[in-house]
């Protein structure tokens, strides 16, 4: 911090320090693995927080995080109480037909209440931050999914090699 | 409390350099953290100060680059352009109004 003499004038006046040295070339790459509603958010607020920063940011979507890119499923994730024990709610009802609609219609009004942006529209504000999106390979042929069923603004389908070497000096965040 | 002088005029900041009080600002303290910041401001760049110090007023918070987005019409990638690196911190402080507390 900066602050020792501002309590005194000085000659050069006191500014914030937009464009701090320590922060020059920090690189966040974040692993979005899971296709559900709620496990979508984290990587993308994070993600969108670190571009707001002047963070160089990369999202790379495996397995499940596929959802999140595919054209076909990005605007239909879903939250589940089954397996979610945080819900506070009785494992039994999560079976019963309608629940998982039921947690998917909260979840996303009390998401667009906070005026978070749904998923794609998040994603269209991450790329429009200068944030890069990346698919998983191994995901692609597993699912028999090329670029064409991906969002036009994928970068690129990559392997875990290209990934681990694209990310050098980066932080990582694994979700 | 630190003060510093800008614009040959001594006002307060907080520890990060940002203007205290809100209604100490005026349009050439602005066009001054402008130019000490590397910004060099057009009507784009007035039209988005303009709006962050009327909804500081009318919410009593400053506003995330989303809703400054959304409010003004404004695409974020433009936001990005006018004031890089740091969008909604430079466009706070321009405008004199704290840095934005919302996540999104």
């Amino acid at each position: 911090m900066t602050t020792i003499d501002h309590d005194v004038q000085t000659e050069t006046p006191f500014v914030p320090s937009f464009d701090t040295p320590s922060e020059e070339g920090r690189k966040l790459a974040i692993i979005c693995s899971k296709g559900t509603l709620d496990m979508a958010y984290p990587g993308l607020i994070l993600g969108n927080a670190a571009l707001g920063e002047g963070i160089e940011t990369h999202l790379f979507f495996t397995f499940w995080g596929f959802d999140m890119i595919n054209k076909k499923t990005q605007s239909s994730l879903k939250a589940t109480l089954l397996g979610n024990t945080a819900m506070h709610m009785p494992q039994g009802l999560g079976g019963i037909p309608g629940m998982t609609h039921l947690a998917t219609s909260q979840l996303k009004k009390a998401i667009a209440e906070l005026d978070i942006p749904e998923v794609p529209d998040f994603l269209d504000q991450i790329v429009a931050s200068g944030g890069h999106l990346w698919a998983c390979r191994l995901s692609a042929d597993m699912n028999h999914l090329t670029e064409a069923d991906l969002r036009d603004d994928v970068e690129g389908i990559i392997s875990a090699s290209d990934f681990i070497e694209m990310t050098a000096g980066a932080q990582l965040l694994f979700i | 409390m630190p003060s510093t002088t800008i614009a040959g005029r001594q006002i307060n900041v907080n520890d990060e350099g940002f203007l205290l009080d809100p209604d100490d600002w005026t349009e050439d303290l602005g066009a001054e953290f402008a130019r000490l910041i590397g910004v060099e401001m057009t009507e784009d760049h007035w039209k988005l100060v303009r709006y962050l110090r009327q909804d500081y007023k009318a919410q009593g918070e400053t506003p995330t680059l989303r809703r400054v987005s959304t409010q003004t019409g404004m695409p974020v990638k433009q936001l990005f352009t006018l004031f890089p690196g740091k969008p909604a911190k430079k466009m706070a402080y321009v405008a004199g109004v704290p840095k934005p507390k919302g996540c999104v």
